[in-house]
């Protein structure tokens, strides 16, 4: 028995190395892990406040509404209804704080409606859309249509 | 219309995603996973005549082994990131799963196994080398200078677990490359529960056919005789898991063919035009035919010894070719169609970029650096000492 030992006493060394480099994974697992991991799901708990710090910046089409009732009618009446208007206009949420200080840019039409309307096979087949090099003859799209409601 | 598109595409598939290294990933895997079944040939099923071969194919593996997933770190944007797969795994995640596999593999089997094996030479060495090489050989033996016949009897037994524990171990490694892609449900190129024991099958004939090559050309550079038992024997090996692999790629082919769902008129066409070089002409014709005939006519005649090595040596070849375009037209011909089945993009490699042709070559060559350093350190060769263990 005592010989047997002897014999197979170095077969320890593989196994503590394994071992001690197993205990150096799992020190450091728990030195970079951070502390609350999982606690809501499969990620950190802060990284929700990271994400609440980052500055907002669409304000929302309740926001727009307050004060631009003209083209919220207008917008109302037509196709467009259920289009925000950010989706156009891009993130104001600076213009809605202070309107005089961030005064928007309007959109580039030439771009802006191809954007959503450019014929596309991948698209449902009931979505108004155009080849938009045919069908405007190369006018902008707004010499005819209003954006806030398309229909002529 | 997009250069290089033919009829419709949708946005995200104009462009590949996984490039020439995620085809260089399942070939070195595969490698691995061969090159380890080839010497557990010796250890655990005892055909002795490949046991001049058994040292080379644990070194072949364990230098394939390191390289493999360096690939997948020069295709990540933020490789350092990778690690956090081992200290927050999902078990949703194959892929962090199989980090686990990996390490397994890499330390319980292979380091393992090379250990027991090479522990006489090691000890010896190590009493007998001077400098910072004696300093790595007194390392390695882990300070145990015990080499008596009884220990050495002792390493046998243990090895001889560890082999029979790293059998399946290296099925998993290349079974799970193949589930990662056998999985994907929404791409019908890769969806098969087929697939993980295709890539299985394809890795075995890789590696036995990769470390049949690395015998005889070492053989040829050494100018040592090679021994013919041996190479038959391989070359046998070689033909009996051919014959599998190309039966089950054949019996995916023609289920495929007579399920025929909905994606197989896109995917036939696909194979007809962009994928008929390096499908059909190499992976099928050059890459399996040609050497399946090779290593048949083997076993049926008997050529003189110079015509079978270079028989041997031509089939090896054109196995090395053909698995890695069966890489290449699992990975980008999965790539190449639309989920709509109405269009084909193409793959376009680029030279010298992050993931280019020049990163895959020099990843592909590393293994082979590897692996001289590995023999410059451990002599696998055995000449004349082949029977005495
Ligand atoms: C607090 C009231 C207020 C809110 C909220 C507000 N605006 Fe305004 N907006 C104004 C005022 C006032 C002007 C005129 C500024 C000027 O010309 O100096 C203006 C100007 C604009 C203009 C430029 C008009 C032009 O003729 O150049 C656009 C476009 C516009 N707003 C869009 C929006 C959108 C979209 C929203 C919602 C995200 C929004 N606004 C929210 C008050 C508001
Ligand atoms: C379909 C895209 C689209 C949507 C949705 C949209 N707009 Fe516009 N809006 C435009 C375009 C384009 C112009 C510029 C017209 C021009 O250049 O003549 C414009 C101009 C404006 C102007 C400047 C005054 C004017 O009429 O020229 C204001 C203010 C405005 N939009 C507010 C809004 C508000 C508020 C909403 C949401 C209720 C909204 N818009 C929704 C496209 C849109
Ligand atoms: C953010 C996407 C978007 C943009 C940008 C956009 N539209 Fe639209 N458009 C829509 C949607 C959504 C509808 C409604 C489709 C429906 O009802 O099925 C619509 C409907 C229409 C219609 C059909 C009206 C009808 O009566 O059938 C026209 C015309 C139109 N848009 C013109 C334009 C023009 C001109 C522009 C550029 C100023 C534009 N659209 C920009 C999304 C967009
Ligand atoms: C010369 C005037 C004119 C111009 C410029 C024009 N349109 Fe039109 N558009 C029309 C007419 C007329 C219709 C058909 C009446 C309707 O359905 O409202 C129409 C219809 C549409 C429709 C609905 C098609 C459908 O199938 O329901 C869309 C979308 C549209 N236009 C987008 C655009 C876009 C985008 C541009 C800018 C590239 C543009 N239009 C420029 C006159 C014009």
């Amino acid at each position: 028995m005592r010989r047997w030992f002897r014999d197979s006493a170095h077969l320890i060394r593989p196994a503590l190395v394994l071992m001690a480099a197993l205990v150096v994974f799992l020190a450091i697992r728990t030195a970079i892990v951070p502390k609350a991991f999982g606690q809501y799901g499969h990620y950190r708990p802060g990284a929700l406040d990271l994400v609440r710090q980052h500055p907002i910046a669409f304000a929302g089409q309740d926001a727009c509404l307050m004060c631009h009732d003209d083209e919220a009618k207008a917008r109302a009446a037509g196709k467009h209804a259920h289009v925000a208007c950010e989706a156009c206009h891009g993130p104001l949420a600076q213009h809605a704080d202070d309107p005089s200080a961030h005064v928007p840019k309007l959109p580039e039409v030439a771009n802006l409606c191809r954007r959503c309307h450019e014929q596309d096979a991948a698209k449902p087949h009931n979505f108004p859309q155009v080849i938009t090099a045919e069908h405007s003859g190369g006018a902008a799209c707004n010499d005819c249509h209003k954006p806030h409601n398309p229909h002529l | 219309m997009i250069p290089g598109v033919d009829g419709f595409m949708y946005p995200n598939e104009v462009e590949l995603q996984w490039s020439v290294l995620i085809v260089l990933y399942p070939y070195i895997t595969g490698l691995v996973a061969g090159a380890f079944i080839l010497a557990s040939l010796e250890r655990v099923f005892k055909v002795e005549a490949v046991r001049p071969t058994y040292r080379l194919a644990l070194l072949t593996a364990l230098a394939f082994l390191l390289v493999a997933p360096l690939p997948l770190q020069l295709h990540l944007g933020h490789p350092e990131r990778s690690f956090e797969m081992y200290l927050t795994p999902h078990t949703s995640s194959a892929m962090a799963m199989f980090g686990f596999v990996y390490l397994w593999y890499l330390t319980v089997v292979l380091l393992l196994e090379i250990w027991l094996e090479y522990r006489a030479e090691i000890v010896q060495l190590a009493q007998s080398t001077a400098g910072p090489k004696g300093w790595i050989y007194r390392l390695l033996t882990l300070g145990s200078y015990n080499i008596s016949p009884a220990a050495r009897r002792m390493d046998d037994k243990v090895g001889y677990a560890v082999t029979v524990i790293g059998i399946p171990s290296a099925f998993l490694l290349h079974g799970y490359v193949g589930f990662i892609f056998g999985s994907v449900k929404a791409n019908p190129w890769w969806s098969t529960p087929l697939m993980p024991i295709v890539f299985l099958f394809s890795a075995m004939v890789s590696g036995i056919a990769a470390v049949m090559v690395l015998y005889v050309v070492s053989m040829k550079l050494r100018r040592t005789p090679i021994d013919m038992r041996c190479l038959d024997t391989i070359a046998r090996y070689l033909f009996y898991t051919f014959v599998i692999d190309f039966t089950l790629e054949m019996l995916d082919l023609v289920h495929r063919t007579y399920e025929s769902d909905e994606s197989f008129r896109s995917l036939d066409f696909m194979v007809h035009t962009r994928l008929w070089g390096s499908q059909v002409i190499l992976q099928i014709f050059l890459g399996t035919l040609v050497p399946l005939l090779l290593l048949a006519a083997n076993q049926l005649f008997r050529f003189p010894e110079g015509r079978r090595k270079a028989m041997y040596m031509t089939a090896g070849a054109l196995v090395l070719v053909g698995i890695f375009a069966m890489r290449w037209n699992v990975v980008i011909g999965g790539q190449l169609f639309s989920k709509s089945f109405l269009g084909y993009t193409t793959y376009k490699m680029a030279l010298g970029t992050r993931e280019g042709l020049l990163p895959a070559i020099l990843l592909f060559l590393l293994p082979f650096a590897i692996f001289l350093v590995l023999v410059e350190l451990l002599p696998p060769w055995q000449e004349g000492k082949a029977h005495e263990a």
